[in-house]
């Protein structure tokens, strides 16, 4: 039998063709993504946040800590105005606030991302691990995180940032000890969906170790799901951040967060400086807002038909 | 049920054991002693301070007596820098204010958050639904520490409708405010909820079947989907309420209510471990006995638990 080579060059022409490209998981999500306007929303936002954050001190004409004379004890002095360079005005002592609310912005974010990261790495391993053996270490696991989860840790936060001095380091540990435990259950719980598919069946058959079967076919799976919800939980830690700095037990002076900038303007407010205020409270907002917006648009992406 | 309650009595023990134990060990491996910021302290005097404490003796024994004194008798010893108070002293001048408050709270975030749910849901893609998504969207960024300014601002800045602050169990206008900012957030996540799970429930198939016997409307809501729908929100309460409690600490100091979580921060700023401790057991053991009513609660509703 002869084959005929000029069909068979169109044939392979005709797979490996570019526009015949399958639609992956991920270019689905994108499109349903980039087509949802309150995800596009939060998206730009959050690029908006992020850019005044990093690149904010190129424009602003103070120092975060120098104080200006000038203006300093002047409620109507230190109003927002660009001929003296305190775009969003100053603060009670002289401080130009652009500066602080970009420094603010920093930390807030900072401490977000770090506290979502703790909760990726801990939260996932912990919980794919637990979800993966199951039995008695997954019951053991699991009641360890049930206890830790019923004890009030705003408290207990507090006491570590008082009993171990109020720094920015000792916020990444406190809020990274709390941040895994909602995660390590989702996870867990998808764990224990996908440790019954064939493919892992498979490859416990043919001998791979547990935690390679772990490394290799678990956790590519359990993306969407951590992605989603590590999104979502960047609000949450900034909420917590801006809790304690609002309460004066966070960050300490000069280096500021959000948190604290809305507590100063909240405590200054009577003396008509609303923009104390107004400024780290529109940041604030609107990096919540980014945050929420991308994560729900994230989770409809990934999953169309929970919407 | 009996059984239930037992199993889960079993694990809020260890629980609460965990938490002062944990509390404790903290306190105890924090550098220096209570006492060291009193300057100038002779060692001799330190020494007699640590013997009155009870500090001088050996951890374990700290430890078992501080768990006997405060399981047996409710007593959680002297605070360390005031010396003519007890911590019981302390927490019975602010609970009951912090209690009142924050039962008020939970009552309205409830009712409120479930009836404009439920109505959202109802008349679903109206301009109802609308207002209550709108609504819940934007209170979510508006967590205590954001309204409790911002009421302060538009009522006793601008309005003068209601006092700024101070607390009277006689007059209801002081207690407008501090409601309003602890709950607004919870109502708004309680609204959510209840909204998609009501929608869940309305398209189930039993509903179908209540509307095909032609029940009036007003029944099918009340009797037959209600309680369904009421299940993902009762499963939330025990995480409002852990946050609602804390967040009254927000409240007590910005609205100087004078409750519990005032003597918490001023506390944490003198580094009074004691009243630290107290405070968060305290709160601790409330948190967790909550969280048994509601399992409890959810035991009792949902058929499908069986203990």
């Amino acid at each position: 039998m002869v084959i005929d080579q000029t069909k068979m060059a169109s044939l392979a022409k005709a797979t490996s063709r570019e526009d015949v490209v399958g639609r992956s998981l991920w270019a689905d999500a994108r499109r349903r993504f980039f087509r949802n306007r309150a995800a596009l929303l939060g998206l730009g936002l959050l690029i908006f946040v992020v850019a005044f954050a990093l690149f904010g001190n190129l424009i602003a004409a103070w120092n975060n800590s120098d104080i200006d004379y000038n203006v300093m004890g002047d409620a109507a002095a230190s109003a927002p105005s660009i001929a003296d360079g305190h775009y969003f005005g100053a603060d009670t002592l002289g401080r130009d606030l652009f500066a602080r609310t970009v420094q603010g912005t920093q930390i807030s974010l900072l401490v977000g991302v770090i506290g979502s990261l703790i909760a990726v790495i801990v939260g996932t391993v912990y919980g794919a691990v637990s979800g993966y053996f199951g039995g008695r270490i997954d019951g053991f696991m699991m009641r360890l995180v049930d206890i830790l989860l019923a004890i009030p840790y705003m408290f207990v936060l507090i006491l570590l940032l008082v009993i171990y001095g109020r720094s920015i380091g000792m916020l990444f540990v406190g809020v990274g000890l709390i941040s895994w435990l909602e995660m390590s259950r989702i996870v867990r719980g998808q764990t224990l969906t996908l440790k019954n598919r064939e493919y892992v069946e498979a490859a416990r058959a043919i001998g791979v170790p547990a935690l390679t079967i772990i490394r290799r076919h678990i956790l590519p799976n359990l993306v969407g799901v951590v992605v989603v919800f590590a999104t979502l939980l960047v609000p949450l830690m900034i909420l917590t951040e801006s809790f304690i700095s609002f309460l004066g037990l966070g960050v300490q002076e000069p280096q500021t967060s959000l948190g604290a900038l809305i507590s100063e303007g909240a405590g200054t407010m009577s003396y008509g400086t609303l923009w104390q205020l107004a400024f780290p409270l529109f940041f604030f907002i609107i990096t919540l807002f980014g945050f929420y917006f991308v994560g729900d648009g994230l989770r409809d992406a990934l999953d169309p038909k929970e919407r | 049920m009996i059984v239930y309650i037992l199993k889960r009595l079993a694990t809020a023990i260890p629980t609460l054991l965990a938490l002062v134990i944990a509390s404790y060990l903290l306190m105890h491996i924090a550098p220096g002693s209570p006492f060291s910021s009193e300057r100038g302290i002779p060692p001799e005097v330190l020494a007699n301070l640590n013997a009155k404490y009870g500090l001088d003796q050996p951890l374990w024994k700290q430890i078992t007596t501080y768990l006997w004194n405060v399981a047996v008798h409710f007593d959680f010893g002297p605070s360390f820098v005031y010396k003519d108070r007890s911590v019981n002293d302390i927490i019975a001048q602010g609970f009951p204010v912090t209690l009142t408050y924050g039962a008020l709270s939970f009552i309205a975030a409830v009712l409120v958050g479930v009836t404009l749910g439920v109505t959202a849901a109802i008349k679903r893609n109206s301009w109802l639904d609308y207002l209550a998504v709108g609504v819940s969207i934007g209170a979510q960024v508006l967590p205590n520490f954001v309204m409790a300014p911002i009421l302060m601002l538009v009522f006793t800045l601008t309005l003068h409708w209601l006092p700024g602050g101070g607390w009277s169990f006689s007059d209801p206008r002081f207690w407008i405010m501090p409601v309003i900012a602890l709950s607004t957030s919870y109502m708004a996540s309680i609204a959510r909820i209840t909204r998609s799970s009501m929608l869940e429930v309305l398209g189930s198939n039993h509903i179908r079947t209540a509307r095909a016997k032609g029940l009036p409307n007003r029944k099918i809501i009340i009797r037959h989907a209600l309680k369904p729908a009421l299940l993902p929100v009762i499963s939330y309460l025990g995480p409002a309420f852990v946050s609602m409690i804390t967040g009254s600490v927000i409240i007590d100091v910005y609205f100087t209510t004078g409750g519990i979580g005032k003597s918490f921060v001023d506390s944490a700023l003198n580094r009074d471990y004691a009243v630290m401790m107290g405070v968060t057991i305290l709160l601790g053991t409330l948190t967790i006995l909550f969280n048994l009513v509601v399992d409890i609660i959810y035991g009792w509703i949902d058929p499908k638990i069986r203990y």
